[in-house]
């Protein structure tokens, strides 16, 4: 580790605590500045280094582990928003800081980035990294259209932009796209522009039970479809338990009470106002993201139920969540394999225990594989950022 | 294909303008092969209908909506089908010659310029809508479809495709996906990436892949994020999966005229910061409002230095509640005219002036230039001035037409090119514009997108560094560099080459024998 010993970023002897999905590091670097992840990645280039990027550590086991993991980039210090422009409806912050931060200070002035916390203490770089999102994901988008421009580290430590400042902007490739769900494999996130939204005056959940979740199929379309312009449907099923929809309203104090109305004949007179806190994710060591298209959301949470799991996600999205302990996971997801990809989806493992991991094939079948082989041999030629984390190996 | 062009969007001969094609040929890391032999491999794999080689019919092709950049393609390919496609795509990789997609040709950045020595492919008669889902929210599309005809054909379902470029009369979904392309109502709604959901594509290898899922979020890299927007340099789309958004229930219109564009810029900011986000909101200046009067009759108010046009849809209460709020904003600013629309016809009448705007120049300039640069919102009345400041300068008239909303600028610059010099002098303000969008942290384009015109101004927004990571996705998919060479980066990458800072090991160290100290 010759390049390594000769830079200024904080360096520390890793310990059984830095292990990543059980292969532990044998060094962390703590930069404070982009120049010094910069000098990180390239040192660790120079000495041949496989690398993992940490941010909170809330999510660093989803994916297969690292086959080699040597250093731990934490970028936790790398914590700054550094620009907030209310009038511009934009905020830009360091890869390593918290997105409640992020939230907290635009907040004051009325807005937010229109993303829900799943998991708690994600940083902006782990949003990144993972494309997390809930419930907002139908009426604001997901990570991928909430980014509009991202500085990374290349695998050689060369800083490199796309996108920029401005929401709408055409210039170049839009390299944002390919980091974000990348789990840190092409490059490290060093900072990011996000487009903002106004926190609306107004937001009322509806929630309305079926008996199962199959059963709510009528009432997800009939909520997905309104003209009403729910921010949210979401549906929540778990084993012997009647399935819950969930319809978000925001907007105006007098508006959002008059589509609370409608939405209600919709519905049905059991649909009444509740109070749901913060989306997260459901409880379980094996979690699993399914998507799946809009008419199919039923069937497939009925599906995942049926196997043992616990579901909540966006049935106006496509896009849900299950977890469960002690299942036959293999089974369960040639089952779930099978269920998504007939609504055009695909189901994935983001986490669970590592020995069971290494059981199934966690990402599953992969749509232009070989063209993203050729991409990570362009960002990452010998493979050292988190390898074989990621689909195919890769 | 020429007479798709209703908007004579631009003078065919402005002087100083560079020649990208001898840009692009200079600039290729390998020399490549012949076309010549492409036109024999595919005499004898496509019917010969589809192939054009005349001269006479070649030169319908030689430009795009950007009309003073002119190259006659080598050879033309009227794919009916992918598999057409694919067999054109296949050949010139074969053979190592460029190609070069084009949909209806509307682009205004040249991007479907031809290559001299290449092939033009052509997927406007790809052109049927293969599935409307409304309980999907999704159609599946060949890339030669007509961008209004999606809505036309959702509407009745009661959806529609959102992206609402001013030409989605004749522009085609395949040139969308290309461009990202954007329009009035993507304050809201966003872009063309963001109703996208998958694309067939024919690589730059001849290869056909499925890029994305019906449903969103597909596994590994967004490669489709990527494709969307690089302007035909990663592949052809044969087809496309978009989403359909619901139609509102109510849409409520507003034009409300104002002394000076600092006041619509006021109004703005004003309507934005109360945290309304309304589907558009579109400025025009005195010059651009002269314009439109004399082409459309739109009938904006008498005397307005300014103009906006602010739409809100949704649910009605919502509707009702943001635009008493939207009209109270313009009053408080200084609008001193309003007029609300409340059916689709007084809508079209509004819009009309608006729409018609960049051909109404035409009127009142035998030349012009259409610029489009992109401003932090907050920056738009220190920008406007600036312009106004370059014009009276430099003594070039200067229209503006923007997406006020988000800061998206379209100066009209205007010129006679039969009087010498004037044709350099109005390149010469646009550019300057750009560099303006610049200085504020803006991008040099907002939806034209990069092509052959704006190519040398990417350095001025990137590194070199940054130019060439980017270049890398370009590598992946299109190693041999055929895919549209020239457009978007002015320099191309070597695909062979390994990153620049990137240091080999000795041998000895590589084989653990060594540390290197």
């Amino acid at each position: 580790m010759a390049a390594l010993d000769g830079i200024a970023a904080d360096l520390r002897e890793a310990t059984d605590a830095d292990a990543v999905d059980g292969v532990r590091p044998s060094v962390v670097a703590c930069p404070t500045t982009e120049d010094e992840v910069s000098e990180v990645l390239a040192a660790a280039a120079a000495d041949r280094l496989t690398v993992t990027v940490r941010g909170a550590g809330s999510k660093l086991s989803w994916g297969m582990p690292p086959a080699s993991c040597d250093l731990v980039l934490d970028l936790s210090e790398l914590d700054e928003v550094i620009e907030h422009q209310p009038g511009d409806l934009i905020v830009s912050a360091r890869a390593g800081t918290p997105l409640s931060r992020v939230q907290q200070v635009v907040a004051e002035h009325g807005q937010r980035l229109a993303i829900d916390e799943l998991v708690p203490g994600t940083t902006v770089g782990g949003l990144i990294a993972t494309n997390l999102s809930g419930p907002l994901r139908m009426a604001a988008g997901g990570v991928r259209d909430l980014v509009i421009g991202v500085t990374v580290a290349r695998a050689d430590g060369a800083l490199a932009r796309s996108g920029g400042k401005v929401v709408k902007n055409v210039a170049g490739y839009d390299m944002a796209k390919l980091i974000i769900g990348s789990f840190g494999t092409l490059a490290v996130v060093t900072q990011a522009y996000f487009r903002l939204h106004p926190i609306p005056a107004a937001q009322q959940w509806l929630t309305i039970e079926a008996p199962s979740a199959g059963e709510a199929a009528d009432l997800l379309a009939k909520a997905v479809h309104s003209q009403g312009v729910p921010s949210a449907v979401e549906i929540s099923a778990a084993p012997g338990q009647p399935a819950t929809v969930a319809v978000l309203l925001a907007g105006t104090e007098r508006g959002v009470e008059a589509r609370i109305g409608r939405i209600r004949e919709l519905l049905g007179p059991s649909c009444q106002p509740a109070d749901l806190g913060a989306a997260r994710l459901p409880e379980g060591g094996i979690r699993l993201k399914l998507t799946s298209k809009l008419s199919a959301v039923a069937e497939v949470t009925q599906a995942a139920v049926d196997l043992g799991f616990s579901v909540r996600g966006s049935a106006g999205a496509g896009i849900l969540h299950a977890a469960a302990d002690n299942i036959d996971l293999p089974h369960a997801l040639a089952r779930l394999r099978e269920a998504t990809a007939a609504a055009g989806g695909a189901a994935v493992v983001l986490d669970a225990p590592t020995d069971l991991k290494r059981t199934v094939d966690v990402w599953g079948p992969v749509g232009g594989l070989e063209i993203m082989r050729r991409v990570k041999d362009q960002f990452d030629p010998d493979h050292r950022l988190s390898p074989g984390r990621f689909v195919g190996g890769i | 294909m020429s007479e798709q062009h209703s908007d004579p969007r631009m003078s065919p001969t402005t002087a100083n303008s560079p020649d990208p094609q001898d840009n692009s040929q200079e600039a290729q890391p390998t020399a490549y092969g012949s076309v010549q032999a492409v036109i024999e491999r595919l005499r004898a794999s496509l019917p010969a209908e589809i192939l054009v080689t005349d001269r006479t019919s070649l030169r319908t092709y030689e430009c795009d909506g950007l009309l003073h950049y002119r190259v006659i393609p080598a050879l033309v390919v009227l794919a009916r089908d992918a598999e057409h496609v694919r067999t054109a795509v296949a050949a010139c990789a074969a053979e190592r010659v460029p190609f070069v997609a084009r949909g209806s040709g509307t682009g205004l950045s040249g991007g479907a310029l031809p290559h001299a020595d290449g092939v033009l492919i052509v997927t406007s008669q790809l052109r049927e809508i293969r599935s409307v889902s409304p309980e999907d929210q999704r159609a599946v599309v060949d890339p030669g479809v007509i961008n209004l005809q999606v809505s036309e054909a959702a509407r009745p379902l009661g959806y529609y495709f959102a992206p609402d470029p001013s030409s989605q009369q004749i522009c085609s979904v395949g040139g969308n996906v290309a461009e990202n392309s954007g329009g009035a109502h993507c304050l809201k709604y966003g872009f063309t990436t963001t109703h996208v959901l998958a694309v067939d594509l024919v690589t730059p290898e001849g290869e056909q892949v499925t890029l994305g899922t019906t449903a969103p979020d597909a596994p590994g890299y967004d490669l489709l994020g990527a494709v969307v927007g690089s302007e035909g340099t990663l592949g052809v789309a044969t087809s496309v999966t978009v989403r359909l958004t619901r139609t509102p229930e109510d849409v409520r219109t507003l034009l409300a005229g104002f002394r000076s564009v600092e006041d619509a810029g006021a109004a703005t900011s004003a309507i934005i910061g109360s945290g309304i986000v309304p589907a558009a909101i579109e400025m025009m200046d005195a010059l651009a409002i002269e314009a439109a009067e004399a082409a459309v009759s739109c009938g904006y108010p008498a005397g307005a230095g300014a103009v906006l046009v602010v739409e809100v849809d949704g649910p009605t209460e919502e509707v009702e509640q943001e635009f008493a709020l939207i009209e109270e904003h313009c009053r408080a600013n200084g609008s001193f005219e309003q007029r609300v629309a409340v059916d689709d016809a007084e809508r079209a009448a509004v819009w009309r002036g608006r729409k018609s705007a960049f051909a109404a120049v035409g009127r009142i300039s035998p030349d012009y230039i259409v610029q489009d640069g992109v401003i932090p919102r907050t920056a738009l009345s220190q920008v406007l001035r600036r312009i106004e400041e370059l014009s009276a300068e430099r003594g070039v008239r200067v229209a503006n037409v923007f997406h006020a909303g988000d800061g998206n600028l379209h100066p009209l610059v205007l010129f006679d090119d039969s009087v010498e010099g004037q044709g350099e002098q109005a390149e010469e303000v646009s550019g300057a514009i750009l560099d303006l969008c610049l200085e504020h942290g803006g991008s040099i384009t907002g939806e034209h997108g990069v092509g052959s015109d704006k190519a040398k101004h990417m350095p001025k927004m990137f590194t070199a560094t940054d130019l060439d990571t980017q270049q890398m996705v370009r590598c992946a998919f299109d190693p041999a560099g055929i895919a549209n060479p020239g457009k978007v980066y002015p320099t191309p990458r070597l695909c062979g080459e390994r990153p620049g800072r990137r240091a080999e090991p000795h041998p000895a160290q590589a084989a653990g024998l060594a540390e290197v100290f």
